[in-house]
């Protein structure tokens, strides 16, 4: 394959592989049919430079296969799935996208379907078929679901990067380092939890706290005496992999490598025990607001990662018969499938009648795009709170959905810590 | 004028020497570099508003969106990528990213870096041979 008997995409792919996995101090590549990964040019640096460099193969073989010269890009190889984009087409004018994007963006789509690859479009290809079994070795991005398939669904992979899912695509092969393996997987931090973690929001200040602690170590927590859902571990894990970079934890008695904690930990001892109560609880809530300041809410944010329709669901109960603020916004980013689930279910009729948007494809961290003059935003993500700030230069309140539904209702942040 | 040599492991070759950036404060690529002009962005880390364009950056590692790589990458397309990178934790994020950056890193040193190196340092890395040569500011 890397001779070039297999053609000049596949060489350049296993000559990126080879390297990578030179530098990680890899032995060997593994076999991968399950790869999630992102192709298309919808950013603008990226736009930009699919624009003057000639398409979308120039983009693939430079950001997808770290290839100084242009080679055709090949079908696909690995059974591969797309994540989110920066823009979603059918609000190009809520988000500010200029029509020769879209056109751009359908064309790229063209593209990447044609490779073969799922155009999910999603942070949460596990919210849409993709769901990786105990034991499968993948090759995904996407630290929000890097943490999920590892910890929840006990799938195998390492934190890939853009360049290494597009050769993993087109070879079906991937570093055997890291989470590939069993030495790799077991817990380094011992957490005890003894305050009440009822809601979604509070399993995002949970991760927030241990992130920041345990950076990319393993943490093991005991003490969750009732089993969280999706929508809680989702944002469990995204909120500790943007503190930290936490790509893996166990859950004992929940997760599926942490039957006990002794099973959980293997033959490490912890490196540190950590605890999490009240006074924990209230400092992550304190940190991930510091920055924010005026409670004129101009914008509210709500789907990161990629809303489930449990979650449309939920907030379209507490939005039902209410109107968004003239004031202020409301945006909820979903899975292109499940945004056609909520037409079916009649969710983005309520959402649009009261004057919000169910969007799908990207967010505002991906797109960059917020309503026109937003200042202050409010989400019920601690990782979009956590980039808000830095990536687009705004205030971001973090709080319940509740909370969130009643800012873009009365235009203002009344949340605050029970 | 006190010069040290440090030993460690290649993970991208090449030659390359520059004036230190030093931070232990990890660095994350997505959403905490701007890769127009490879100033970190992230607002709580201790270099926020500070480039590494042209410096050795020397760092614990990487953390935060798998987009890591993928920013340095276009940080080096636009000329703002680091001369050299020297770290002590090595992860898929880093390693990918040093890759696509192409400019010259080491890691499993002998000694600490972020001990012995500080900002403002001169600093010659040979990446093929793993060596690091720092020249302490007077």
């Amino acid at each position: 394959m890397l001779e070039g008997r297999e053609g000049p995409a596949i060489a350049r792919a296993m000559d990126l592989l080879v390297r990578y996995g030179e530098a990680l101090g890899a032995e060997r590549l593994v076999d991968t049919n399950n790869v999630c990964g992102t192709i298309g040019a919808t950013t603008p640096l990226l736009r930009d430079f699919a624009a003057k460099r000639g398409g979308f193969d120039a983009v693939f073989s430079e950001f997808n296969l770290d290839s100084d010269e242009v080679v055709p890009t090949p079908k696909v190889r690995a059974y591969s799935c797309h994540l989110q984009l920066g823009i979603d087409p059918l609000h190009a004018e809520q988000l500010g996208t200029a029509p020769e994007v879209v056109t751009l963006l359908r064309r790229g789509e063209d593209f990447v379907s044609k490779m073969g690859v799922q155009l999910m479009n999603t942070c949460t290809p596990y919210l849409v078929g993709n769901i990786p079994v105990k034991g499968e070795h993948c090759a995904w991005m996407e630290s929000s679901a890097i943490i999920y398939i590892n910890s929840v669904l006990g799938a195998r992979t390492n934190a890939e990067g853009r360049e290494s899912a597009g050769a993993s695509m087109i070879t079906g092969k991937t570093p055997y380092w890291g989470y590939h393996l069993d030495d790799y997987r077991y817990g380094t931090h011992l957490v005890e939890i003894d305050t009440p973690l009822e809601d979604i929001a509070d399993w995002g200040l949970l991760g927030y706290w241990i992130g920041d602690i345990v950076q990319d170590r393993i943490p093991v927590l005991t003490g969750v005496t009732r089993a969280p859902n999706l929508g809680k571990l989702k944002h469990f894990g995204a909120a500790a992999s943007s503190s930290g970079g936490v790509e893996m934890y166990h859950i004992v008695g929940v997760t599926p490598e942490a039957r006990t904690v002794e099973e959980a930990f293997g033959p490490r001892k912890p490196v540190e025990r950590l605890h999490f109560g009240a006074a924990e609880r209230r400092a992550a809530y304190a940190t991930i607001n510091a920055m924010a300041h005026d409670t004129k809410v101009d914008y509210v944010m709500l789907g990161c990662p990629h809303y489930s329709i449990e979650q449309i669901w939920e907030a379209c109960r507490l939005l039902e018969g209410r109107k968004v603020h003239a004031e202020s916004n409301l945006w909820i980013f979903t899975p292109r499938a499940i945004r056609h689930l909520a037409d079916q279910n009649g969710y983005t009729r309520i959402i649009e009648e009261a004057g919000g948007f169910l969007m799908s494809d990207t967010c505002s961290a991906m797109s960059r795009a917020t309503p026109k003059g937003t200042r202050v935003a409010a989400v019920d993500s601690v990782k979009q709170a956590h980039y808000l700030p830095s990536i687009l230069g705004i205030q971001a309140w973090f709080g319940t959905t509740a909370e969130c539904i009643d800012a873009a209702v009365t235009g203002r942040w009344s949340g605050g810590l029970r | 004028m006190t010069t040290i040599m440090l030993r460690g492991r290649k993970v991208v070759g090449g030659k390359a020497e520059g004036e230190a950036m030093v931070t232990r404060d990890r660095i994350s690529g997505w959403g905490g570099i701007d890769a127009r002009t490879g100033t970190i962005i992230e607002t709580r880390h201790e270099l926020c508003g500070q480039s590494f364009k042209g410096k050795v950056l020397v760092f614990p590692g990487a953390k935060g969106s798998s987009g890591w790589s993928s920013q340095f990458h276009l940080a080096r397309l636009t000329g703002s990528a680091p001369a050299a990178m020297l770290f002590n934790e090595m992860t898929t994020k880093i390693a990918l990213g040093a890759v696509v950056t192409r400019a010259p890193a080491v890691t499993g040193f002998d000694r600490d870096p972020l001990e012995v190196i500080e900002t403002g340092d001169w600093v010659r890395v040979d990446g093929d041979q793993g060596i690091v040569e720092v020249t302490k500011k007077a």
